[in-house]
């Protein structure tokens, strides 16, 4: 016999807005290895079909399944009940809209935030089908794909003080993702182009510095580094012209003297 | 009803959906696209490994050609692919992966020098070419001659959707996620689009294109152990089944793979293999050498995952409270090989199954892992029997696999094919007019309306129980050995489930009533499935009957085609050539050691590697 854990579950559907929101409670026997995963979908299936949630990949890759579990963002379907107390908890993810229950809407959110920061490789080149591709170093490659590694499940975003304060906040993801693209060589952005982007308080500026997306992320992305990173860049951006480009240079990067 | 119009809908925005939406909008034309998840959700994000494209850079790669790429894809669908497709495939793969570094993927890329690699498990020594520093490497996968896998670190799924769905964001391609397709709308010859369930709301949508791409994945969920996403239950197949005209090929054709993990068939990537692990058994002894001397671990998969199958039924698996297994080791691949080119391997094992595979040995099994048979198309991905609709992807038959598909040719495939079958949706767009019938959307919207006040009345068994039902069956009776009996019983049970289909209720309006819609057309894919393995009396690939253990090129060297009839039981099939001509004759694989019935061909069949047709 396992433990029996009980489930408290926020329950809210927007469609039907004269039902408030509530925890509702119900309770399972443990599994040996049982995911939030398995859990939930035994809730659904065997004890209340209307209860909404969102997975996809059940094994971390996707990024659908972010909530919050016993306070914490995190990834329900790598979570182990084995790890957590005999009572969970589980909220849907704030900042986002609630679309029901456990859902939230972060498909849209993800998507306007891509345009705003516009992210993709900027290039005037064309594609040259028969010539070999451009050459790249490998440790750069590897460099690259660590920052690319976000699967924008929205813990970061949910854990984040100053999103939840305003709601034009861009959040550590989209820093991540600008500091991806600076590495870049393709992209042919500049710093100043970046300053652009995120040089004010619904960017890099508005960080408070309070780091929990550092903690929470599932990937555990270098983002402290990056929001460093980013920072110091347009930092040094914003004083070009009273500040002489020698030393404007010195402070680039983390100071590792690569390009970073 | 809100009703949209474009000129293409991909139904689907994997890596296929999203090529060639990517090809249209470069060409300027107008594209939405509908998914059930946001697109970098996608399945496609889950694949690990890479894509085979005969670049050649590698040491253990070197001269490697579209041509030794084409022979190892033949070999390993086991001659049932179709070899202009396959041609086609391996000529353009290097354009392809090309183009996605152009486009934003960090490849891997060559570093030169001394390195050492793995090689059945035991490390030797290679030096990679200093001319060919920082052009994109390539690791080992199963069933092929030259080292060929495009990767970028186990996550090129992920790396490559969100560069092409970056591009989509540039190019401003209209999406809208949480769709889910249920019917086409057309009239019998030309398809005009499809009406789709929002799942925030429970609407019904419009959707009017002049092409319609199913680009929706794989069936995987048919089966109850699979390394599928849970959104991977055949949704597009099953509403060109549904049209009564458009056939799905080969769905027989169902590849296991030999490593998803214990208990959560999550899949770790046959990188595991090619960079040297070996697979062990209760005795923790390395068995495959012993039926595969040559290839061991990395034959192809359905013989890698047949074999691990005969090996367990000699009682030589490892026992555990969810099913026999066996064992996956790659310790001796060290610590930063494992946590850099393997971390996704890694964090799978250590998050999912509690394992530390630096130290431990990892609990694996084959499982279901790719449905060669889909969505049936010719060589320029337009679907059989509708003007207007097209396929790319697991999605469809296109047909490169045949019978069996090599690792890392599937992944290629979305993006390879998604480029030809795009230029071709673009010749399509420019050739034609189209007119559009409200009176024919009207009637699709009236089918699924009807399809949803059927199971809000339905007092039979809940879409739980009977999709548990059908998954029991073809794990049971439609795996990985198959015989007469068996897939009889599983067809006479499947018609059973399809028959209770019918009062099936569905209370609540949320994902219970999103399962509801799609199990009765799951089950057809299932019967699709059993029924046309069952009448397959030959072993082909992943098809293997026990009590017909030879390939029959004399008799069975064609094509499955499944269509369903309206109010039918059982799909209508039919068969065709497996393909216009040979550039490969039948032969033997050099692994897997079946007979073979030879089949008789004629002089015209065989043209060379060069010719054009």
């Amino acid at each position: 016999m396992g433990r029996n854990l009980k489930f408290e579950i926020f329950r809210y559907n927007p469609l039907t807005p004269d039902i408030q929101p509530c925890m509702r409670t119900y309770r399972l026997e443990e599994h040996p290895s049982m995911t939030l995963f398995i859990a939930l979908n035994m809730i659904r299936e065997r004890q209340d079909a209307s209860l909404q949630f969102d997975f996809c990949c059940r094994a971390g890759i996707c990024g659908s399944c972010g909530m919050v579990i016993n306070g914490r963002p995190g990834l329900a379907c790598h979570t182990q009940t084995c790890d957590l107390p005999n009572h969970i908890a589980l909220h849907p993810l704030p900042v986002f809209k609630l679309l029901g229950d456990l859902c939230v809407d972060t498909g849209v959110w993800f998507r306007n935030m891509g345009t705003k920061i516009e992210s993709w490789i900027h290039t005037a080149k064309a594609f040259e089908p028969s010539v070999p591709e451009e050459r790249m170093d490998n440790a750069l490659a590897n460099h690259i794909f660590e920052l690319d590694r976000c699967i924008e499940c929205g813990c970061c975003v949910g854990a984040c003080g100053t999103a939840r304060m305003r709601e034009d906040f861009i959040g550590a993801t989209a820093i991540n993702r600008l500091a991806r693209f600076h590495i870049d060589p393709r992209d042919n952005r500049s710093p100043a182009d970046f300053y652009d982007i995120i040089g004010d308080d619904t960017g890099i500026f508005g960080c408070m510095g309070l780091l929990a997306c550092d903690n929470v992320c599932p990937k555990n992305l270098p983002l402290q580094d990056q929001l460093g990173i980013m920072r110091r860049m347009v930092t040094i951006e914003s004083v070009r012209g009273i500040i002489p480009a020698f030393i404007r240079n010195k402070l680039q990067g983390c100071g590792c003297k690569q390009k970073c | 009803m809100r009703v949209y119009h474009s000129d293409v809908l991909c139904m689907g925005a994997g890596l296929a959906g999203e090529r060639v939406a990517v090809e249209a909008a470069q060409a300027g034309f107008s594209v939405i696209c509908l998914s059930i998840v946001p697109p970098r959700r996608s399945h496609s994000s889950a694949a690990q490994g890479g894509m085979q494209a005969a670049l050649g850079n590698s040491i253990m790669g070197e001269g490697d050609c579209p041509e030794i790429h084409f022979n190892d894809t033949v070999k390993g669908s086991d001659w049932g692919c179709d070899q202009e497709v396959a041609r086609l495939f391996a000529n353009t793969a290097p354009i392809a992966m090309r183009e996605m570094a152009w486009m934003g993927v960090p490849w891997n890329r060559v570093v030169p020098g001394e390195h050492t690699y793995f090689k059945g498990g035991k490390p030797f020594q290679a030096m990679e070419k200093k001319e060919n520093e920082g052009l994109i490497h390539s690791r080992a996968f199963g069933g092929t001659a030259k080292w060929r896998t495009c990767y970028t670190s186990d996550g090129t799924g992920h790396a490559v959707l969100f560069t092409l769905d970056n591009r989509m964001l540039q190019l401003g391609v209209e999406v809208h996620d949480r769709m889910q397709a249920e019917i086409l709308i057309h009239n019998g010859e030309r398809c005009m689009g499809c009406v789709a369930r929002d799942l925030r709301n429970g609407e019904l949508v419009g959707y009017f294109a002049k092409a319609t791409l199913i680009a929706t994945g794989g069936f995987g969920r048919i089966y109850r152990a699979t390394t599928n996403a849970v959104i991977c239950d055949g949704g597009g197949q099953i509403t060109a089944l549904e049209t009564g005209v458009v056939p799905l090929g080969n769905m027989e054709a169902v590849q296991f793979h030999p490593t998803g993990t214990v208990p959560t068939d999550i899949l770790v990537t046959e990188g595991c293999r090619g960079d040297g692990g070996t697979l062990l058994d209760v005795n923790q002894y390395r068995f495959m050498p012993d039926y595969e001397p040559e290839k061991g671990e990395l034959a192809s998969r359905d013989v890698v995952s047949r074999r691990m199958t005969e090996h367990m039924r000699k009682g030589l698996g490892v026992k555990s409270p969810y099913g026999e297994h066996l064992w996956l080791d790659i310790r001796h691949l060290g610590e930063k090989h494992i946590t850099t080119n393997l971390r996704e391997v890694y964090d799978i094992c250590m998050h999912f199954l509690g394992v530390n595979p630096i130290h431990q040995l990892i609990p694996v099994r084959p499982t279901q892992h790719y449905s060669m048979g889909g969505v049936r198309t010719d060589k320029d991905g337009a679907a059989y029997g509708l003007r207007g609709l097209f396929s790319a992807g697991e999605a469809a038959c296109w047909d490169m696999h045949g019978f069996n598909r090599l690792g890392g040719n599937s992944l290629a495939e979305t993006i390879v094919a998604g480029r030809i079958v795009g230029e071709k949706v673009v010749e399509f767009l420019k050739g034609g007019v189209s007119d559009f019938s409200s009176q024919a959307l009207d009637d699709a919207a009236a089918q699924v309306q009807g399809r949803i006040g059927a199971l809000r009345r339905g007092r039979g068994e809940d879409c739980y129980t009977l999709r548990n039902a059908m998954q029991d069956v073809m794990m049971e009776h439609v795996g990985i050995f198959r015989n007469g009996k068996d897939l009889q019983t599983g067809v006479d049970k499947l018609q059973d489930i399809l028959a209770r289909c019918k009062t099936m209720r569905a209370s609540h309006g949320g994902g219970e009533l999103s399962m509801a819609l799609r199990v009765p057309g799951m089950v057809k894919l299932a019967l699709c499935v059993a029924y046309g393995a069952l009448q397959r009396v030959e072993s082909r690939g992943a098809h293997a009957r026990e009590d017909y253990p030879e390939r029959n090129d004399k008799d069975w060297l064609v094509r499955t085609l499944a269509t369903w009839k309206e109010g039918a039981t059982l799909p209508t099939l039919n068969y065709e050539k497996v393909t216009p001509f040979f550039i490969l004759p039948p032969g033997d694989r050099g692994y897997g050691s079946g007979k073979i019935i030879p089949g008789k061909l004629e002089d015209g069949d065989i043209v060379s590697f060069a010719q054009q047709v």
